[in-house]
């Protein structure tokens, strides 16, 4: 195994991962009772109030949790919630713009200011969100493009966390879904739904098994069965013949390494005895 | 602003420019990795100086909020970095941020994690269903048995022993769950680009090359 060249398995990865994307397989997305969580939890909002978007994340996460963004602002928007979006992240306020005007204004004919507002970032993280707690206007006195918020009419009556039906948050990091539990969700004991990378699904799964969570959407798979279950076929449906694949080639390559390794450890005994 | 089809052939060029590492270490790879470097950096001072510094400091005090001034010497004596002799200084700024980020840290740990985490794993241990009951199961017996294994008081011989090496598998299974995720993190990232490659680049030049 030694002499052997790894960009083989680079090439293999490369075409398990294109093919599938030039000749999709269709391969069944099975929905996790943790997306379903966080499905039905929108479900339960009533159409008019708002939901606060915390869009966490920036362009080197974008295959995996833009997806997440697109379902769950269709989901939102197709009930007429209202969206206030805002981000603790710099590079995620034109991620927030692109996905809010893509999917309010050009699919469901939002109106900017009054369905839905772009608060844009803030610098403080988890003292940020410890603020928003207190007032909301106070943290964000202006949106991204710097309109004051008591211009808008979709704030008006928003105050503070007591004032939105729920959080969705997708997150890619720090600061991000932990955090939103931690300083948020068990201090202010807000309704909170997360999406985030498939990287910190597995610290934040323990989040919706005590309940602190009501749903979690982990990386490109959490995407796509969201998006199965808003009847949206976005890119995250269209990756996952591809990330099956993948997965499969990995698990092959897996198999075969430790095959060879106890071959090699075993002849190596024999030689020695 | 420039046309989408200059802007998606150049994002285009420097993704593959950065998938040539994999081939092997080439000066194009490492032209591409310091323009994105050095564009990281300038985006982010951008954004901090107009998202952050101009609204909450610098503006609200030329409008007479004075109350501002101290933020406003506590980020200057951050710059005494710079001085062998006043370094020192930045002790204070530093002081004060880690003293409210240890604060909040603490308070959120107990609150969201501590506490909230005890009382979930305070399970019936016989539930409604069968598959409820065993995975309670499995949950309390995973949580003391990796509890047990990092409990380095006494040495890990006898029952203890075998807990610990019951929680050693529990955390190995853990860290396989972490490794699939993660894989499939980098198998997500590809797709992305190639989906840009195969769909968002060529319909930059109005071409559909996969539907």
């Amino acid at each position: 195994m030694e002499g052997f060249d790894r960009r083989y398995v680079f090439v293999v990865i490369l075409l398990v991962v294109l093919i599938p994307l030039l000749a999709p397989l269709g391969l069944p997305i099975r929905v996790s009772k943790e997306v379903v969580g966080a499905y039905d939890a929108i479900e339960r909002v009533p159409p008019g109030s708002t939901v606060y978007f915390a869009c966490d994340y920036d362009p080197a996460t974008l295959p995996e949790v833009h997806p997440m963004s697109y379902a769950t602002l269709n989901h939102l928007f197709s009930r007429d919630i209202k969206v206030v979006g805002a981000c603790l992240w710099p590079g995620g306020p034109p991620l927030l713009e692109e996905v809010l005007t893509r999917v309010g204004e050009e699919k469901f004919g939002k109106k900017y200011g009054v369905d839905f507002v772009n608060l844009g970032y803030k610098e403080g993280r988890e003292v940020v969100m410890v603020s928003l707690g207190k007032s909301i206007p106070g943290t964000f006195p202006a949106d991204f493009y710097g309109t004051p918020v008591s211009e808008l009419p979709i704030m008006d009556g928003i105050e503070d966390f007591t004032d939105v039906a729920m959080i969705v948050n997708i997150s890619a990091g720090y600061p991000g879904t932990k955090e939103w539990v931690q300083q948020v969700q068990s201090r202010f004991h807000v309704i909170l739904a997360a999406g985030c990378t498939a990287v910190s699904a597995p610290e934040y799964y323990p989040y919706y098994q005590s309940g602190q969570l009501v749903g979690l959407l982990g990386g490109l798979a959490g995407a796509a069965e969201y998006e199965k279950l808003v009847g949206v076929s976005g890119t995250a449906t269209r990756g996952m013949d591809a990330q099956s694949l993948g997965h499969l080639a990995i698990i092959v390559f897996i198999v075969i390494g430790n095959i060879l390794y106890f071959r090699s450890t075993r002849s190596r005994r024999r030689t020695r005895g | 602003m420039l046309p989408s089809p200059f802007l998606h052939t150049m994002a285009a060029l420097l993704t593959i420019a950065i998938f040539s590492f994999l081939y092997k270490d080439n000066p194009v790879y490492k032209f591409a990795e310091h323009v994105f470097v050095g564009i990281a950096a300038g985006y982010i001072v951008a954004i901090e100086f107009q998202n952050v510094f101009l609204p909450n400091l610098w503006k609200p005090l030329l409008a007479g909020d004075y109350k501002l001034v101290v933020p406003f010497l506590l980020g200057v004596l951050m710059f005494s970095r710079f001085t062998v002799r006043f370094n020192w200084l930045s002790r204070w700024a530093i002081g004060l941020m880690v003293g409210t980020f240890s604060g909040l840290a603490i308070i959120g740990f107990a609150q969201g994690d501590l506490v909230a985490q005890i009382q979930a794993n305070m399970l019936p241990l016989k539930a409604g269903s069968l598959i409820d009951t065993f995975t309670n199961w499995v949950v309390i017996i995973g949580v003391l048995a990796t509890l047990v294994y990092f409990f380095f008081s006494k040495e890990h011989k006898g029952a203890l022993g075998a807990s610990a090496k019951l929680g050693i598998w529990f955390l190995m299974v853990s860290f396989g769950a972490s490794y699939g995720f993660t894989v499939m993190a980098r198998i997500s990232l590809l797709v992305g680009r190639l989906l840009f490659l195969l769909v968002d680049w060529p319909a930059s030049f109005g071409i559909e090359l996969i539907h």
